[in-house]
């Protein structure tokens, strides 16, 4: 480099009045002392949520206790293809399927159980699932006295779902409400296997 | 109350007093993290009547919280540091007022009636002298005849708000006393198996012993006007002559900036700073005895207060408020409610600053007090001396000394922008590029002028 592409920066000059500490100590109190007195007023910005009287406000997506959700004649969705217990990065998920006792579907889960306690909470089977049976709802203050409490088996996460409706907290938000396409019945005039042809 | 000694009253005092000395300590933490909250725009402590039995929560806690006793530790040691740290603490306490005492003082100024009436200095002729010794002697053999009774009666006829009453060394009780607080400090951190708790408590014990020397230099004006190391004398002489914050106002100043020191209090936090030390000394102490550094911690900062407020703030003095010769009971609680609304205003400007300045650094800790402090307190102790002795302009020679304080500050003030700066210099020869020699004082490297 030559010596004229060099340039030198200096450090801010401290005066007489930084030296002896005094005048920016005053100005520093005077900062503290009016934080200080808007709290006390009220008027400031009070960052302190008083839990629980003022509950939070969460997203939309929050990634809160399972459901099973139930389609419109209060059949359980779930079609027991295992995908959500393979995407979950904790196998917290076990499912036995069953033949399903309903014409339009080949299975259906006989039992369904998660573990609360090892679950992440990622939301991978949210997403992993084709029929939208899976979903995360925003209830946070999930507590139990015991492990085995914690584990909710289908009843419990269908109960979850009859609640969440209940209080109209959780509405069915995959796909900005609509559900997936492997939810729709099949349309007519499309055979099994998918072919160029019309 | 004429009470004999009884030593059963003697014992519920000091329980008593104890007692509501650690309850204020223990209310004090609450005021702390209340009045930090406040400055971080948040609330403190606020359930069970906004937080007023979150100190007895905290109590219960520690009580029943497990102690810890780390293996290899120096048995005698671990156990007897924050016995120390808390047993000085309490004793520096005993001398400091919180109220007034019954009678008023007499301030010794043997010149009365001469010239120089209001200063109490020694005397300077062989008549002054005789007078003196035998004022000296007079009163030491008054004293000195009175039985054990006589003076019990004397001390239950009198109200004082003082552990310790009439302790004629009252100022240095309270320094060498807390001085001994280091002890503390290092056995902790020696005795804990752990080496960055001694490193702690080294660093701890350097910024505590650096700020003794302008602690006491700068108590020393106040104490050559009064003439009295008394702390009820210099409030006397207060109260007959104005508070001595208005004519020596810098050295409220380096005290103050002291006894943060002393008491290891933001900005001189650095051996007990939770962000670099882990915990420094008390790392390795778990329930009582870290709860009891803290009550030590607290105490001094009472003390400090108190001293603070004594020596420079009038003590119980208020000037249309409180009348210096009313011993009713009005009086004296008046009195008691000046001195502790006083105190409790210093311990929140106490807690304020440590939301205000940022920490320092070690090397700027012990820069500030043996290069700034004390060379500033010799300096304005020099200033009050000369003054004293040849009243330039007669009476009120005293009041110079507030604008000469000033002076000296600024005086300061522009020695440190010539230290920092440096020499200037306009030519210089350079001798390479890409060298990477930085622009720091004192290195010999000479760079050339590129006129930016």
């Amino acid at each position: 480099m030559k010596a004229d592409e060099i340039t030198w920066v200096k450090p801010p000059k401290f005066g007489v009045m930084d030296h002896i500490y005094l005048p920016a100590i005053l100005s520093g109190l005077a900062t503290t002392l009016t934080h200080m007195g808007q709290t006390l007023l009220g008027t400031g910005e009070n960052t302190t949520q008083q839990f629980p009287e003022q509950r939070p406000k969460l997203a939309d997506n929050y990634r809160g206790v399972h459901r099973l959700n139930r389609d419109e004649e209060g059949r359980v969705k779930c079609v027991a293809c295992y995908m959500c217990s393979t995407a979950c990065p904790a196998h917290c998920i076990d499912i036995v399927a069953a033949p399903s006792p309903w014409p339009d579907r080949e299975k259906y889960p006989e039992v369904f159980v998660i573990d609360e306690l090892r679950c992440i909470y990622c939301g991978m089977c949210e997403q992993a699932c084709p029929v939208d049976a899976i979903e995360l709802t925003t209830l946070y203050d999930l507590v139990g006295l015991s492990r085995e409490e914690m584990i909710f088996n289908k009843e419990k996460l269908l109960s979850v779902f009859d609640q969440t409706v209940a209080m109209g907290t959780d509405p069915i938000r995959t796909n900005k409400g609509r559900l997936g396409v492997a939810s729709e019945p099949a349309q007519s005039g499309i055979t099994d296997s998918s072919s160029m042809q019309s | 109350m004429s009470l004999e000694f009884s030593l059963l009253i003697t014992l519920i005092m000091i329980v008593a007093l104890l007692g509501s000395l650690n309850g204020v300590v223990a209310y004090l933490i609450l005021v702390e993290r209340k009045i930090s909250a406040w400055v971080q725009d948040r609330v403190g402590p606020n359930r069970a009547f906004f937080g007023i039995l979150q100190p007895i929560a905290d109590g219960v806690k520690l009580l029943l919280k497990e102690e810890v006793i780390p293996k290899g530790v120096d048995k005698v040691f671990y156990m007897i540091a924050p016995a120390i740290a808390l047993f000085t603490a309490f004793l520096a306490l005993a001398v400091v007022p919180f109220g007034a005492t019954s009678p008023s003082p007499v301030l010794v100024d043997y010149r009365e009636g001469t010239a120089s009436h209001g200063f109490a200095v020694w005397p300077s002729t062989q008549v002054e002298y005789d007078a003196v010794i035998e004022a000296d002697r007079n009163h030491a053999e008054v004293t000195k005849s009175l039985s054990f009774k006589e003076k019990i009666k004397q001390y239950n006829d009198t109200t004082n708000f003082l552990i310790a009453p009439h302790v004629d060394i009252g100022i240095l009780f309270v320094f060498s006393v807390g001085s001994l607080a280091v002890y503390g400090v290092i056995l902790g951190g020696w005795s804990s198996n752990n080496k960055y708790s001694l490193l702690g408590s080294l660093r701890s014990s350097a910024q505590l012993i650096s700020y003794e020397i302008p602690l006491g230099l700068s108590v020393l004006g106040v104490v050559l006007v009064t003439g009295s190391l008394n702390l009820e004398r210099i409030i006397q002489y207060q109260i007959e002559h104005g508070w001595n914050v208005l004519f020596q106002p810098l050295a409220m100043v380096l005290f103050a900036t002291s006894i943060f020191a002393e008491c290891n209090r933001l900005p001189f936090d650095l051996p007990e700073s939770e962000q670099e030390l882990v915990g420094g000394y008390h790392t390795e102490y778990s329930s009582m005895k870290f709860a009891l550094f803290l009550f030590g911690e607290y105490t001094h900062m009472i003390t400090t207060s108190f001293v603070m407020m004594t020596l420079f703030f009038g003590g119980w003095h208020l000037p249309f408020v409180t009348k210096p010769d009313d011993f009713s009971y009005l009086g004296m609680g008046l009195k008691f409610s000046v001195i502790v609304g006083k105190m409790l205003s210093f311990i929140v400007f106490y807690m304020l600053i440590r939301w205000t300045i940022l920490r320092f650094r070690f090397d700027q800790l012990m820069d500030l007090a043996w290069k700034v402090m004390l060379p500033i307190s010799l300096c304005a102790f020099t200033v009050l001396l000369l003054l004293v002795h040849f009243q330039p302009i007669g009476e009120g020679s005293l009041w110079l000394m507030s604008p000469f304080s000033l002076f000296i500050l600024l005086g300061a003030g522009f020695i440190g922008v010539k230290v920092r700066n440096g020499p200037t210099k306009s030519e210089v020869v350079y001798i390479g590029h890409g060298t990477g020699y930085s622009l720091q004082r004192g290195n010999k490297v000479l760079l050339k002028n590129t006129g930016k």
